[in-house]
């Protein structure tokens, strides 16, 4: 329990960095804010109020602390192109990207489980070969090229959905996540394969470890060694690599919303990006990063509930 | 130089995990080649003008004239495809470089040093990678501006901190060898030791680096070009060329299909480069 504490003592501590590190750029890079709403023609006085209405009179240190006491409460600010709340802009968005990540998600750990344990144990030879560019060609293909493939044949050719023509979460959950479906595959397509790569060097590197040796010797078969001890040992390292991808299937995720016209946080972020919406991007910036820290995370206590030697390490 | 390239080739692999390293090396070598042949020939002649517009041409399916096709305007695709496979070279090639020259000296100085500038450091690198290197890029675009010399900035700001990693870790590895000990006790000053007696040994280790930071600089690349933040016109990447052809994917799926398929097999070969020099190295480091 003590290192489940300070685990997420870590995980404060780095959202906190984050956070401030975050405000700062921003801060930094966006120059006078009240002065972008209003021109450069505006009066001195109008300027003046202005600031003074948006806290910007205060020292740094008190505008990050509103900020972050604003950011946990929920008000993430208000946006400047839109000039409506930060958060009610975002949480529809977020929802939607969230539904294809998790969805995204599932398909690699479905997939590529099984078929990395399959080409784990035809490593060698030819058909370790074949395998071993089949991954690299999977690896090569951009989500987004898949994205418009997909949209040709299944959506403009195939009519199985109709591409542009998100029909929105709330209005229609089950059409909305068969629209999702198209968008998950194309961002899980390479990640499987590096997975598949990872998972199948892993067990590779395992089998030739003394221990495996010791245990074929004793008289077991290979099978029964493979899923009684390599897998065990392979746990972990998995474990990592999948915490990691959960996180950076978000940045896949940004250009295959773009693909298919879903409105979700990529997209939303690309356009608040182009219009310099600082309000916006700070606030997806940290959301994102509170994503993949969160990621991080749990694979690190996951992995302190398989393997007990990393619950010790923790804190010794 | 010539000698290190050579044994990468020579060897036979023996590992256990599937594949000569020389069939995946010969391969790729192949693969890239022909897109390097493409992308330097763009740089200086076309089939066609690559922005002469025909309207009596439009959105012609390949042929010998036009193996790609032409769009909407007209254009041969397969010359635009060759311009803009050297926009997508240029760009893949100056941000590896800046990543693994940064990344190295980075690397060579934390790693063979130490102390708390490394240990500074290397907590930094940690925060920077654990954020998805394109949702990190984006953001540096949206403090600079879109534009082809912003992308190489911004990618290979990104792409530092993994090569400085990778690179402190060999350095590290090599610090109390024998033959570095000779050359301290010899009076060589840090600076050749770091890149006389250092950088060649570790070349197992930069190289396949390079090749993985190269694919993930032009998918990164592509990835930006095609969201609208990237290179900017008249530049023409091959990701900003696959968002124009989405918009015509009904009248010309050639378009999206050839030049999606340049971009798939120009990281395929350089993967299986990279494949091949991981399996050669080895046995080598």
């Amino acid at each position: 329990m003590k290192s489940v504490g300070k685990r997420a003592a870590i995980f404060g501590i780095t959202m906190l960095i984050v956070s401030f590190v975050t405000f700062a750029a921003f801060t930094l890079i966006s120059g006078d804010p009240a002065m972008r709403l209003l021109g450069t023609e505006a009066t001195p006085e109008r300027l003046q109020s202005l600031r003074e209405q948006m806290g910007l009179n205060q020292p740094f240190a008190v505008r990050y602390l509103r900020w972050l006491a604003g950011f946990v409460t929920g008000d993430l600010g208000t946006s400047y192109s839109y000039n409506q709340p930060v958060w009610q802009l975002i949480s529809p968005k977020v929802e939607v990207t969230l539904c294809m990540v998790v969805m995204s998600f599932g398909l690699i750990v479905l997939i590529s489980i099984p078929l990395g344990l399959f080409s784990a144990q035809r490593a060698q030879g030819a058909e370790g070969a074949l395998h071993t560019s089949l991954i690299q060609l999977a690896m090569a293909v951009p989500p987004f090229f898949t994205g418009i493939l997909c949209s040709w044949v299944f959506g403009i050719t195939l009519r199985f959905f109709m591409p542009g023509n998100f029909p929105g979460l709330h209005q229609n959950f089950a059409g909305s996540l068969h629209y999702l479906f198209f968008g998950a595959i194309c961002v899980a397509i390479p990640r499987i394969a590096m997975t598949v790569r990872m998972l199948r060097s892993t067990i590779v590197g395992e089998m030739q470890k003394s221990y495996v040796r010791t245990a074929i010797a004793r008289g077991n078969d290979r099978r029964q060694v493979l899923s009684r001890h390599v897998l065990k040992n392979s746990l972990v390292p998995t474990v990592t690599f999948l915490a990691q991808t959960m996180a950076e299937i978000v940045g896949g995720s940004i250009v295959v919303e773009q693909v298919f016209s879903i409105p979700g946080l990529g997209r939303f972020l690309v356009t608040s990006i182009s219009n310099r919406d600082y309000p916006v991007v700070e606030a997806l910036v940290v959301i994102l990063a509170f994503w993949v820290v969160l990621s991080g995370t749990l694979g690190d206590l996951i992995n302190q509930r398989i393997d007990p030697r990393l619950r010790l390490g923790g804190e010794s | 130089m010539k000698g290190l390239f050579a044994r990468f080739f020579r060897n036979k692999d023996t590992s256990s995990d599937g594949g000569d390293a020389r069939g995946y090396l010969i391969v790729g070598l192949i693969l890239f080649g022909l897109f390097l042949l493409m992308a330097v020939v763009g740089l200086f002649y076309t089939p066609h003008s690559h922005t002469a517009m025909n309207a009596a041409a439009k959105f012609q399916p390949p042929s010998l004239t036009h193996p790609f096709g032409t769009d909407n305007f007209g254009r041969d695709i397969f010359s635009r495809v060759m311009k803009g496979s050297s926009t997508t070279l240029i760009i893949a090639v100056a941000t590896v470089a800046i990543g693994a020259a940064a990344g190295t000296l980075i690397g060579a100085l934390t790693g063979y040093f130490g102390g708390i500038v490394d240990d500074i450091l290397m907590r930094v690198g940690d925060a920077l990678t654990a954020f998805p290197s394109l949702l990190m890029a984006l953001v540096i675009i949206g403090i600079v501006g879109p534009g082809k010399y912003n992308v190489v900035l911004a990618l290979g700001i990104v792409f530092i901190p993994s090569f400085a990693r990778i690179m402190r870790t060999a350095y590290a590895s090599l610090r109390y060898v024998n033959y570095i000990t000779s050359a301290r006790l010899m009076g060589a000053t840090n600076g050749r030791i770091l890149f006389r007696h250092m950088l060649p040994n570790t070349m197992h280790v930069l190289l396949p680096a390079v090749t993985i930071g190269f694919n993930n600089a032009v998918l990164a690349e592509a990835s930006m070009s095609f969201l609208g933040i990237g290179v900017t016109p008249p530049d023409a990447s091959l990701g900003y060329m696959l968002s124009e052809a989405q918009s015509m994917l009904v009248r010309a799926p050639w378009y999206a299909l050839c030049t999606g398929m340049v971009i798939v097999l120009l990281v395929f070969g350089v993967g299986l480069i990279g494949e091949g020099l991981q399996r050669s190295g080895r046995e080598v480091g």
